[in-house]
């Protein structure tokens, strides 16, 4: 199994009997409230999904993030966690301060605040999107953000409440697990899709080199046209039902938001699953993009980059159905032309939609039908 | 921002090396010698990855594992 990132898994959970002395205390505390998706990304700092990090990056960490995708310690890192606040804010605020994290008026975590610093939105966007354009959801979420960031390490008081917590598993536990399972080696997989065929044919071919595969979706925040995440989930369920043999593989959730980063996220990603305890990360076509921002192979382009990241990318091409091999192929595999070839694209889902039916050479019956079923399965 | 800046440092190595770094990168993804000699640095380093510290106990095992039966992980 995989070392986790930085030589050990964090954990900043409030054991019970402290939590219980903070709740009497909290409030004296000055406040900051915090979005949902924020909320959910301090319970994975907390439970170590996160690891190295305990708590929101310092301007240290930011600096080298951005330039050089590390944190400055020299570990990769590639995606920086932010906790925005504003002038009014900070005028309240001084260093050294305890300071209650609330979401939804319920106390999450206390951040202990060791640094306020100033950014530019524009550097932002650019060096970890590539973009400046505020049509791409993760600039259009930078530009939203408040004038100033703060830094320091979190102690989690409460899980922010979640209705997928039935399927969230802590990097502890998926370790627990996999020792369990005897899988020394583990491939992971992340999603925000329903599955079709080209998705499971990619990790099954992933499974032949590894003991086990961790589907691993990512559940929160999507952009309009995504599926919604109760969908992914459930037909991720059904697939691995009928087709998985229970033995290798296990479904469990990320829940954080998608920030369509595309390469950098790619990195990100790969890193929460080494934590999660992978050996293995595949990485496909455009993972992680968004319209054209990206160049289709950019995300595995970028992994040379990263010769300690300490997991194992496994690349792909993209697959396609081929009429006369009568299965899924690439463009390694497949010696027929493009009039035998049924692509996996977004549209397809669409057409299927439109048609009412499935269409059995793209998508496994059992999981078109809940898409079929479902009556609004796309984000709106 | 403020003036936090990357920060760097020099290390020597023999002339003739570096001369031989300096050939064997041209027409590689490498800029410099130095992003070539950082790579390597890199990659020889993360060989020696450790786990620091066992990342839960015997006691934090039990408890998972009954959690995990009683979600049908484990069987």
């Amino acid at each position: 199994m995989s070392t986790p990132h930085g030589g050990r898994l964090v954990n900043r959970v409030l054991p019970k009997k402290n939590s219980e002395k903070i709740q009497q205390q909290i409030n004296e505390l000055p406040e900051i409230s915090v979005s949902s998706e924020l909320a959910y990304d301090i319970e994975n700092i907390a439970k170590g999904v996160f690891s190295p990090l305990e708590g929101f990056i310092g301007e240290q960490d930011y600096i080298n993030i951005l330039s050089d995708k590390r944190l400055s310690n020299d570990l990769p890192w590639t995606i920086p966690m932010l906790l925005d606040i504003s002038n009014e804010e900070a005028e309240k605020l001084k260093e050294n301060d305890d300071i209650l994290l609330t979401s939804n008026s319920r106390p999450i975590a206390i951040i202990h605040l060791e640094e306020k610093y100033r950014y530019s939105r524009n550097q932002l966007c650019t060096q970890v999107y590539g973009t400046k354009d505020p049509k791409h959801p993760g600039v259009a979420k930078v530009l939203g953000m408040k004038e100033l960031l703060i830094s320091g390490k979190i102690n989690l008081i409460e899980e922010p409440p979640s209705k997928f917590s039935r399927y969230k598993l802590t990097p502890m536990e998926t370790r627990i697990l996999f020792k369990e399972k005897g899988w020394k080696t583990v491939v992971g997989f992340q999603t925000r899709n329903a599955p079709h065929l080209g998705h499971e044919y990619v990790q099954k071919t992933a499974l032949t080199f590894v003991d086990g595969i961790f589907i691993n979706p990512i559940i929160g925040k999507k952009k309009q046209g995504d599926f919604k995440d109760e969908l992914t989930l459930e037909t991720y369920k059904t697939l691995i039902e009928n087709y998985y043999l229970k033995e290798v593989a296990v479904l469990a959730i990320l829940q954080t938001e998608m920030r369509y980063a595309g390469p950098r996220e790619a990195i990100f990603h790969a890193i929460v699953r080494k934590n999660f305890g992978c050996t293995h990360f595949i990485v496909g076509r455009d993972h992680a993009g968004v319209g054209n921002y990206y160049p289709s192979y950019a995300a595995q382009e970028i992994f040379n980059e990263f010769p300690d990241l300490g997991v194992i990318p496994l690349f792909f091409k993209s697959f396609f159905y081929c009429r006369k091999c009568g299965g899924v192929a690439n463009e390694k595999t497949c010696p027929h032309g493009k009039q035998f070839h049924v692509e996996f694209k977004g549209t397809m889902i669409r057409e299927m939609l439109e048609r009412g039916s499935a269409q059995p050479e793209v998508m496994r019956p059992e999981v078109a039908d809940i898409i079929l079923k479902w009556k609004k399965p796309f984000v709106e | 921002m403020s003036e936090k800046k990357r920060k760097f440092t020099t290390i020597s190595i023999p002339t003739p090396l570096f001369k031989k770094i300096e050939k064997e990168i041209k027409g590689t993804g490498f800029s410099s010698v130095s992003s070539y000699v950082i790579f390597v640095l890199r990659e020889i380093l993360a060989k020696h990855e450790t786990e620091e510290k066992k990342a839960f106990t015997k006691e934090d095992e039990e408890r998972v594992k009954e959690k995990l039966r009683a979600l049908g992980y484990l069987g």
